[in-house]
């Protein structure tokens, strides 16, 4: 009991996959217009995370080490598939809003890396546990950066105006402005952690220097590698 | 295709819709990659080569496998299917045919497989250039074309970032925005500066 609980509450605040891992960084940015895309595209996810991470991990002794990845893929893209197909008969306004981004969390690589480093070595209940954690830390993420870029930016929140006679700064909800927060929130996370540890040094990853590794190791990994690498080759290879 | 809708479709999407800068396809790669001149401009050269493929062989595959049996709905899977087995392929054969060539991209193809940049030229083909499953005249050099131009835009995206990061390394900026963060920030100004190529009507 007491693993559950940490395997789903790591997902949304130390391993947080946006800020903590920095993963999925294409969606995170381009639906973050508003809170109700956010929120779309964060139960999207959730969902095609639970359902890749429970298959993945009752079929995890079944699929062959050197096939491992594209059967993965498969099962994700049928998760994907569900969605797309819910989404447009059900919400077709959320569906024109998040537009290209709904077939795109099937390369979405915080999906594929939770499947590679988590659902394929644990059970199913750790595995449910797991997804609910980093899809609640995704859209948890998805929804600070949206707040912030809707209320700055179009002067709402949830659709309401505000604050009267408020001028918006428009730029924020448009491509630049969305660059310009995840740069800054970055930063202030970074910031938190050197002070948190302010006597050893930056290590603490946050793909400052993802450079560093060998690019063989990247999207189709051939043998097992650490968590921390696999993040690294995703995210390199999510795009 | 006549050369009017050609050239807009470049202008287009090279600066008007850059991939990187104003539809966030292939940022984690965009950020990743480009802290050297060199490795950038070879990931570029990769992505270009492989969206321009891609382009082709997801357009057939729309055109001939998914309409007449109408399952477009198969669109996801086949697509991801397809470029993941067609890039796979790619790094073997130039892996066993030109040496010179691998060590220039082949070590960033495998990265490329789940771009989602590729996935994404190829979703846009299928949305843009078919009308209630039929291709609109030009349909495929215009996929084609969409490819080729989305790749050359990540490239010239790809060039600018990594000669504003060699520099940068250099600079001495705040512990905590170093690499990642001020990446984004100078990503962000760079985008800020694209957008003026939107005022381009035609």
């Amino acid at each position: 009991m007491k693993r559950l609980i940490k395997e789903f509450t790591k997902g949304i605040a130390i391993e947080n996959p946006t800020f903590g891992l920095v993963l999925g960084l294409c969606p995170t940015l381009a639906v973050s217009t508003s809170v109700v895309n956010a929120l779309g595209m964060g139960a999207a996810a959730t969902f095609v995370l639970l359902g890749s991470n429970i298959i993945i991990s009752a079929v995890r002794k079944v699929i062959p080490d050197q096939i491992r990845i594209p059967c993965y893929i498969v099962i994700i893209a049928t998760f994907v598939t569900i969605v797309e197909l819910i989404m447009k008969a059900f919400l077709p306004v959320l569906n024109a809003a998040l537009g290209i981004f709904v077939p795109l969390i099937v390369v979405n690589c915080i999906v594929l890396g939770r499947a590679e480093a988590f659902a394929s070595k644990n059970n199913i209940v750790h595995s449910i546990a797991d997804a609910l954690g980093m899809g609640l830390g995704f859209t948890l993420a998805l929804c600070i950066i949206a707040s912030i870029r809707e209320i700055l930016g179009a002067g709402k929140f949830l659709g309401f105006s505000l604050i009267p006679g408020f001028e918006p700064a428009i730029m924020l909800i448009l491509a630049p402005g969305a660059l310009l927060t995840m740069g800054l929130l970055i930063g202030l996370v970074n910031y938190w952690h050197l002070r948190k540890k302010s006597g050893k040094p930056e290590g603490s990853g946050l793909a400052s220097d993802s450079q560093s590794h060998k690019p063989e190791g990247g999207g189709l990994p051939s043998d097992r590698q650490s968590q921390k690498e696999i993040r690294r080759a995703g995210c390199n290879g999510c795009g | 295709m006549d050369a009017a809708k050609f050239m807009s479709l470049m202008i287009s999407m090279v600066f008007i819709n850059n991939f990187i800068l104003s539809k966030f396809l292939g940022l984690c790669s965009f950020i990743g990659v480009s802290k050297e001149t060199r490795p950038a401009v070879s990931m570029g050269l990769a992505v270009t080569f492989v969206t321009t493929l891609s382009s082709l062989i997801t357009w057939l595959i729309y055109r001939y496998l998914l309409i007449p049996f109408n399952i477009t709905y198969m669109r996801t899977i086949s697509f991801i299917l397809v470029i993941a087995s067609f890039v796979q392929l790619v790094e073997m054969v130039i892996r066993k045919t030109s040496p010179g060539l691998y060590r220039a991209f082949g070590i960033y193809l495998p990265l490329i497989t789940v771009n989602c940049a590729v996935l994404g030229v190829a979703v846009l083909n299928s949305e843009a250039f078919f009308v209630d499953g039929r291709p609109v005249p030009g349909s495929f050099w215009m996929s084609l074309a969409q490819g080729f131009f989305a790749g050359a835009g990540y490239l010239l995206a790809m060039l600018l970032m990594s000669g504003i990061r060699e520099r940068l390394e250099l600079q001495d900026a705040p512990k905590s925005l170093q690499g990642v963060p001020l990446a984004f920030i100078v990503a962000s100004l760079m985008s800020l500066a694209f957008m003026g190529f939107s005022g381009f009507k035609f």
